[in-house]
């Protein structure tokens, strides 16, 4: 028991000053007929060799992405991660700290979420941004529950967009069924997602609108941000893939009230799809209406500059039922891998980045749109796009797994009741020439 | 003019010229520095401070050009971030992390927050391949150990909790508790009880409860304490029979924010389920109980856990958490989706398409990071093991709470669970206040406990040491506590509370001004310096 100090006579002795016999006597307020007089049917301590022994076996029953050619996207990105981002978050003081609720000895934790903070805000174009939220579905959940009470709970209406990811719109309707705000029917289809103006009326509290949307077509938010403004409605903008907004107009130019998205591209792994990072930003003017911790400056006892969790007043351990959101932890670890990918790439590398994973797909893209049975559906994309195919497109990719391809997402997977020939398809980086062509060769196999 | 301190030091070199015992009164001449450093106490400042927009610690090729499927959206303005080098990057980070208090460095005794060691086999798995480089929605039968995995944690976790179903996804124990309060709303309009609205919180709650029971949808009825610290049964019965129609449930968290175990906890379950309610239980305390009880023998119908609590997965500055969530038979139809289903040999998530499932609440399949984590260490500790570490968690804090009780005061008589609370009655007339007495335990090299939680206790100071201290450790932090307790106590007569009310003077800062945080907001780094390489937002 190699995590557990206390020895035998430690706990002899420990008993004595409390004045108790057995350790029997602390658990005496647990009613008799729930006392467990057995140990729990499961299995007896075991050496580090063998749980190891144990995990790498389970692990090896998985294909890892970096062992195959790989072009999954749909909301979790495969990135090059520098080997100093997780040397970093594995620091001691990082990895095992609470949330940063005593300043005066958690000044590293605030100063990298107030580095984050400044970095989400810059990267979306946008006045403020939080400390993070779980994900980027749940901050989007979030954004609408938050715009219903900016509008003080006088608007009914979310006007979901048919390219926003079909979990997020899942998930932000899980949260908004609670509290009675009524979500639109969509038809999530490409190339209509400036059809919500048409679903604005004065009982429309937000639309919500994904650029690059699910199917990786880059949408024109001006226009749509205009028309929520006439209606007296929020825009909020998501987004899935945060190094593409290095590449595109960011949302916050565009006219968005509040931008919502996923950060898990940069600094995160795939993790089977937890954790993620949440990023939550929105105009200076809404700030106080805004879910989740916050950090801000200050100054300290000597006129120091320092930095703090603030904003407090909007949160649950003090607003209790009146808080803003129940949110408690957020996804801190994830956050400091984001600002310390960002802070290596700095302007010059994300940048680059952006511009090496749009290269990448344009170059995807035309390789399997030359192919028999393959229609490339976008107009424009950033890294990944969607192709119309000739069969279902979920037999195409278990095929292309059968051949050890991980060739795409295809859409019914995430919208059951989509359009069974579109697939998913994303490039970055990290794909070489040899991903390409085995894509390209195994796909025109799979569909002759 | 001859300068003692100088005189001293020629008079003690060694052949190298470094002085071979300390000097004297060397505190007096501490000097002001020119780098602003001290020591191993480096300053560091912002990124935006010493990056510029040219600099990039990355090295990519260059792309070829010529391509573009932006259309008319590439982006045209600067976004406006700074860049440093690896070994800039590396060295501010490292700096910024030194002045962090953290559990690898001393006692972190936060009450409710379960500060653990946190195993490094946990953070090897999971960055094994096969969990961390493997997307959601890769084809299944890519993904089985993954699968298997998730299948395995819900074997202990369910065994654990005597509970039939577990829903993984929830994010955190907050998310958690949604999940719960989600399922029992489910529950409810399924069976056409939607004037079923009213969950009952107890006043010593989680800020959490009351805040996820107003976002599901719920009213929150207060219920008060009694003075032994926990639930007053015939009160709370007599709140049920006001108007048992409309009672959806119960939030309770056990053992309590008091540390204490509600004894009628059985009768508690029984009432609100006699009035057709659900008892959602808060697991933030679980590991108070881990192999000792089991919440599915106390009546739960919904219980959160969280595996950055109990299960010892790291807690990072703030997250990522995790917090699966136990159903009972009666709410089990409801939970969630994505779930995991074992069909023969091999594994299936069932991803839509549900009767009764209130929903997906997240994009994926949760925290498969956390669950990786949390398996390696109940394995680690199996059945044995998370018995022992829960005798020692309860074990600990008693100590600790036997070891105070003559110079500080216990909020309750009697044994505690996992955590011992105090209020501020010691502190009486002495000037000094429980947050000044926290911050004088930074002086003291530890991070303070929890305080003014819970509400129901005045001043209150909640210890949880965690079965993680060895005795020594502990012995120590008892020492210093009763020194800061004593020093209250003699302010009381000498008015002199300085090294209180000045705490803390040897942590990295000084305290901080939060009101000011508050009022003129500054959440992000803004241009202030002309002579700055950056562009200004």
């Amino acid at each position: 028991m190699r995590y557990l100090p206390l020895s035998e006579s430690d706990r002899t002795q420990m008993l004595d000053v409390i004045g108790v016999a057995s350790v029997d006597a602390l658990f005496e307020d647990v009613p008799k007929s729930a006392r467990l007089s057995d140990l729990v049917d499961l299995p007896q301590h075991a050496s580090e060799q063998s749980v190891e022994r144990h995990m790498a076996k389970l692990s090896a029953k998985s294909v890892s992405a970096g062992s195959v050619p790989f072009f999954c996207g749909a909301g979790a990105y495969r990135h090059h991660i520098p080997a100093t981002v997780d040397h970093l978050i594995q620091r001691s003081e990082f990895l095992t700290a609470y949330t940063p609720y005593q300043p005066e000895v958690s000044q590293g934790t605030l100063m990298s979420l107030f580095e984050f903070q400044s970095q989400v805000a810059a990267l979306t174009g946008m006045d403020v941004a939080n400390a993070s939220m779980y994900d980027g579905s749940t901050a989007c959940a979030e954004a609408v529950v938050m715009a219903h009470r900016v509008a003080r709970g006088k608007k009914a209406k979310a006007v979901l967009a048919p390219g926003l990811h079909p979990h997020y719109a899942a998930a932000t309707q899980t949260l908004a069924s609670t509290l009675g705000i009524e979500i639109n029917e969509r038809d999530c289809r490409p190339g209509r997602d400036d059809n919500v103006i048409s679903h604005l009326d004065g009982d429309t509290a937000c639309v919500v609108v994904q650029s690059p949307n699910v199917f990786g077509e880059i949408v024109d938010l001006q226009p749509i941000a205009d028309a929520a403004h006439e209606a007296g409605a929020l825009l909020i903008a998501v987004f899935t893939e945060p190094v593409a907004l290095a590449a595109i107009t960011p949302p916050g130019e565009q006219g968005a009230d509040i931008v919502v998205g996923e950060g898990q591209g940069l600094g995160v792994g795939l993790n089977f799809g937890g954790p993620h990072v949440g990023l939550f930003a929105c105009t200076q003017k809404l700030v106080r209406q805004m879910p989740g911790r916050v950090c801000g400056e200050t100054v300290d006892a000597n006129g120091e500059r320092g930095f703090v969790l603030t904003l407090s007043t909007r949160e649950q351990h003090i607003r209790r039922e009146k808080a803003t959101s129940n949110i408690c932890t957020n996804s801190g670890l994830c956050a400091l891998a984001f600002t310390i990918h960002m802070t290596l790439l700095g302007e010059a590398g994300i940048t680059r980045l952006a511009a090496l994973n749009h290269e990448a797909a344009c170059d995807l893209a035309e390789r399997l749109e030359a192919i028999d049975g393959v229609e490339l559906v976008n107009d424009t994309f950033f890294n990944e796009f969607t192709l119309r195919l000739n069969r279902p497109a979920a037999d195409v990719v278990d095929a292309l797994a059968d051949k050890g391809i991980l060739g795409g997402v295809p859409l019914t997977r995430i919208q059951p009741d989509g359009d069974e020939h579109l697939l998913l398809v994303c490039a970055t980086e990290t794909n070489d020439e040899h991903d390409f062509e085995a894509f390209e060769m195994t796909l025109a196999e799979v569909l002759a | 003019m001859t300068d003692p301190v100088n005189t001293q030091l020629r008079s003690a070199l060694n052949n190298q010229g470094r002085p071979t015992r300390p000097v004297k009164n060397a505190a007096s001449v501490a000097p002001v520095t020119a780098s602003g450093s001290y020591a191993l106490d480096q300053q560091a400042k912002l990124i935006f401070e010493i990056g510029d927009l040219e600099t990039t610690g990355v090295d990519l090729p260059e792309p070829k050009g010529g391509k573009s499927r932006l259309g008319t959206h590439a982006r045209k303005a600067p976004i406006g971030l700074p860049g440093l080098s690896e070994p800039e990057t590396m060295r501010h980070y490292v700096r910024l992390s030194q002045k962090n208090y953290a559990i690898d460095l001393g006692v972190y005794p936060l009450g409710s927050c379960t500060m653990k060691h946190n195993p490094r086999l946990n953070e090897k798995v999971a960055r094994m391949p096969g969990f961390a480089d493997v997307h959601p929605l890769q084809p299944v039968s890519t993904v089985q150990g993954a699968l298997e995995l998730m299948s395995e944690l819900s074997h202990w976790l369910m065994t654990l909790c005597n509970m039939p179903a577990v829903a993984l996804t929830p994010k955190a124990g907050a998310h958690g508790e949604l999940c719960g309060m989600m399922a029992i709303r489910a529950r409810l309009l399924a069976d056409g009880q939607t004037q079923r609205t009213r969950v009952l919180v107890p006043e010593s709650a989680h800020g959490t409860n009351p805040a996820t029971a107003v976002q599901c949808g719920f009213t929150v009825d207060q219920i008060p304490a009694s003075g032994n610290g926990r639930v007053d049964l015939d009160a709370l019965k007599a709140r049920i029979d006001s108007n048992p129609d409309d009672v959806a449930g119960i939030m309770l968290t056990n053992p309590n924010t008091c540390g204490l175990f509600e004894r009628d906890i059985i009768e508690i379950a029984d009432a609100i389920h006699a009035a057709g309610g659900y008892f959602y239980c808060d697991g933030a305390n679980f590991n108070a109980l881990v192999g000792r009880v089991r919440p599915g023998d106390l009546g739960v119908d919904a219980m959160h856990i969280n595996l950055h609590k109990t299960f010892s997965t790291p807690h990072g500055g703030g997250g990522p958490g995790s917090g699966p969530t136990v159903l009972s038979e009666a709410l089990m139809d409801y939970a969630p989706l994505p779930y995991v289903v074992k069909d023969g040999e091999s594994f299936t998530l069932v991803e839509n398409a549900d009767d009764k499932s209130f929903g997906r609440m997240c994009a994926f399949h949760g925290q498969m990071g956390m669950y990786t984590r949390a398996l390696t260490y109940m394995m680690s500790h199996g059945a044995d093991g998370l018995k022992q570490a829960t005798e020692d968690a309860v074990l600990n804090a008693n100590y600790v709470q036997a070891s105070l009780s003559d110079v500080m005061t216990p909020a309750f008589g009697g044994v505690c669970m996992h955590e011992a609370l105090f209020d501020d009655r010691f502190l009486k007339d002495t000037g000094v206040e429980t947050i000044d007495f926290a911050k004088a335990m930074i002086d003291e090299g530890y991070h303070p406990m929890t305080m003014y939680f819970p509400l129901v206790v005045h001043g209150a100071m909640l210890i949880e040491p965690t079965e993680s201290e060895s005795k020594q450790e502990l012995d120590r932090f008892i020492g210093s506590v009763r020194h800061l307790a004593e020093r209250a106590q003699e302010a009381r007569e000498t008015g002199d509370t300085d090294m209180f009310k000045q705490a803390p003077v040897y942590a990295p800062m000084r305290r901080l001004d939060e009101t000011q945080a508050a009022r003129k907001p500054v959440l992000r780094w803004i241009k202030t310096n002309e002579d700055l390489k950056l562009i200004s937002f």
